[in-house]
């Protein structure tokens, strides 16, 4: 589905971010990127759908090179790309329903989105996601008026609203709290299990990551340093992509936050 | 970890260098000062000075009670003079909002040709008072209301053109790469990711600037440019204290309404 062939930039200040990234990502499947800050995984998935510039190789979603069209025909293909945000990226002073009917801005003419009078399909369409992410009776509300975790599923909503054959996926979960990004994981999953859709996403969560992710390739330093099933992300491999860290504490510590919050949630229903 | 054991009572917000550079700079403005003074009182003539709580007793008495019977009279000239500021106010509005998108680095069509002649404007329509411009326009268009809309609307394409550019400038970036990700144009971009990110600035704006212009207008008149100004210069001409009295007291209650109209506006949008 999406074939990456030797993709690099180098930014102007000659900072190399992504150097001979090749990858193949084929229908239904999600992939997880995992690899330190600075490592280029948010480069990599801007380079996908061209809000960065990639300085090298071929983007081939399908039989079409993104890398290398114009600006119009840049634009009819990324309609094919539904991308979700870290800081969900919603447009806070548009209520939910034109957010989401926002993903139709490549397949509507400026003066029905200018008018907000979207094709009736468009519509049904936009209710039928809100219903599917549990926000049918947010859809007139501001998005600065939900939560964190709303405003994420809104985001999906709106990704989903394109009819994308691809999801990027950009730290949905980093501004969540741990509950929520389960949630929201677990939502981005069963959705593109549904639709059969491929996704992208950049987590830095590697527990996260593995207990969602089909694959998951490790970014360092640009390369890709790990690519594989999550069972196989052994501490050695941890390492080769983070460098060295005490791995086996930092499980003990995600399993004391576990233990912690199990605790925290019992005496809130206790008090309730 | 480090090898101290014995930690420093003592510590300097700034360095002794930037002290003594700190002492300078004040004992300057000091300087500044007392010579200034010496300029200004040079030419002073201290026994007008001395003289002066008399006169104003004299004007203030001359001044009082206001003429209330000259306030029928006043009100279409202010009638005139809301609409010099509200019809130009729009105006200046409708021309400062593509110069304010052409200003803005992230919306301007081209950096190196557009936005400085859209920078130009603004400074050119800032630099010169809306008395100036109605004293030119007087000249080319003639006295009258018209001459004041104009001045009005030319004077307030840079105020409102540069702050609305300054808000184009600090919007949420994110927002719009959200909505460029979706395949949009770059109308719909404006439109989706940009417009309404700036409407609240774009009325608290408009509406700051409505209320600058009911004062500005007020005084339009003194030029010929219409309005109650023109009572204004009219009445002081004559020496007719107690009729410019009560037209103080009218500008001063116009004046005071329309800040209370933008305030409200604009707590109501933000």
């Amino acid at each position: 589905m999406l074939h990456l062939k030797g993709l690099g930039k180098t930014y102007k200040t000659g900072d190399v971010a992504l150097s001979d990234v090749t990858l193949e990502v084929p229908k239904g499947q999600i992939m997880g990127l995992i690899g330190p800050s600075g490592a280029g995984k948010s480069t990599l998935i801007r380079c996908i759908n061209r809000l960065v510039e990639p300085t090298a190789g071929a983007v081939m979603l399908g039989d079409v090179d993104l890398a290398s069209l114009g600006k119009r025909e840049l634009r009819r293909q990324r309609r094919r790309i539904g991308m979700i945000f870290q800081e969900y990226a919603l447009v806070e002073r548009l209520t939910v329903m034109e957010n989401v009917l926002s993903g139709r801005l490549g397949y509507v003419p400026f003066w029905r989105s200018f008018l907000r009078r979207y094709p009736p399909q468009d519509i049904q369409n936009a209710y039928r996601l809100l219903d599917r992410v549990g926000l049918m009776e947010h859809a007139d509300k501001r998005a600065d008026a939900l939560s964190g975790g709303q405003r994420q599923r809104v985001g999906i909503a709106r990704a989903l609203a394109q009819e994308p054959e691809l999801l990027l996926v950009d730290e949905p979960t980093a501004s969540l709290d741990p509950k929520t990004s389960r949630q929201i994981m677990r939502l981005l999953t069963e959705i593109c299990a549904e639709r059969g859709l491929p996704a992208i996403v950049n987590i830095h969560d590697v527990p996260l990551a593995q207990q969602f992710m089909q694959r998951i390739v490790g970014l360092r330093a640009g390369r890709v340093v790990f690519d594989g099933p999550p069972e196989d992300l052994t501490e050695a491999a941890l390492t080769e992509i983070y460098g060295a860290e005490d791995w086996h504490a930092m499980r003990a510590g995600d399993a004391e936050q576990a233990e912690a919050e199990a605790e925290a949630r019992a005496r809130m229903e206790a008090l309730a | 970890m480090t090898e101290i054991t014995h930690y420093s009572q003592v510590w300097a917000h700034r360095t002794p260098r930037k002290r003594l550079f700190m002492w300078l700079g004040w004992l300057a403005l000091v300087a500044l000062f007392v010579w200034c003074w010496q300029v200004m009182t040079e030419n002073t003539i201290w026994a007008f000075v001395a003289d002066a709580p008399r006169q104003a007793a004299d004007i203030g008495g001359r001044m009082m009670p206001p003429r209330l019977s000259y306030l029928p009279e006043l009100m279409v000239p202010l009638w005139d003079t809301i609409n010099i500021a509200t019809l130009g106010t729009l105006g200046g509005v409708i021309m400062a909002v593509p110069v304010a998108f052409m200003a803005a680095r992230n919306t301007t069509p081209s950096q190196h040709i557009l936005r400085p002649i859209a920078l130009f404007i603004i400074v050119a329509s800032r630099s010169i008072n809306s008395l100036i411009w109605a004293l030119l326009l007087v000249a080319i268009i003639g006295p009258g209301i018209l001459a004041g809309i104009v001045a009005i609307a030319l004077r307030s394409i840079g105020f409102v053109g540069k702050l609305l550019y300054e808000a184009i400038e600090e919007t949420d970036a994110r927002q719009i790469e959200a909505v460029q990700a979706t395949g949009a144009s770059p109308a719909q971009v404006v439109s989706y990711g940009i417009v309404p990110q700036v409407m609240p600035a774009f009325w608290g704006i408009s509406v700051f600037r409505w209320d600058i212009n009911i004062r500005e207008s007020t005084i339009l008149g003194l030029v010929g440019a219409g309005g109650i100004g023109l009572k204004l210069q009219a009445s002081l001409n004559v020496l007719a204290w107690p009729q410019v009295t009560m037209i103080l007291i009218l500008i001063l209650g116009t004046v005071v309404l329309s800040e209370w109209v933008s305030a409200r506006v604009r707590h109501a949008i933000i």
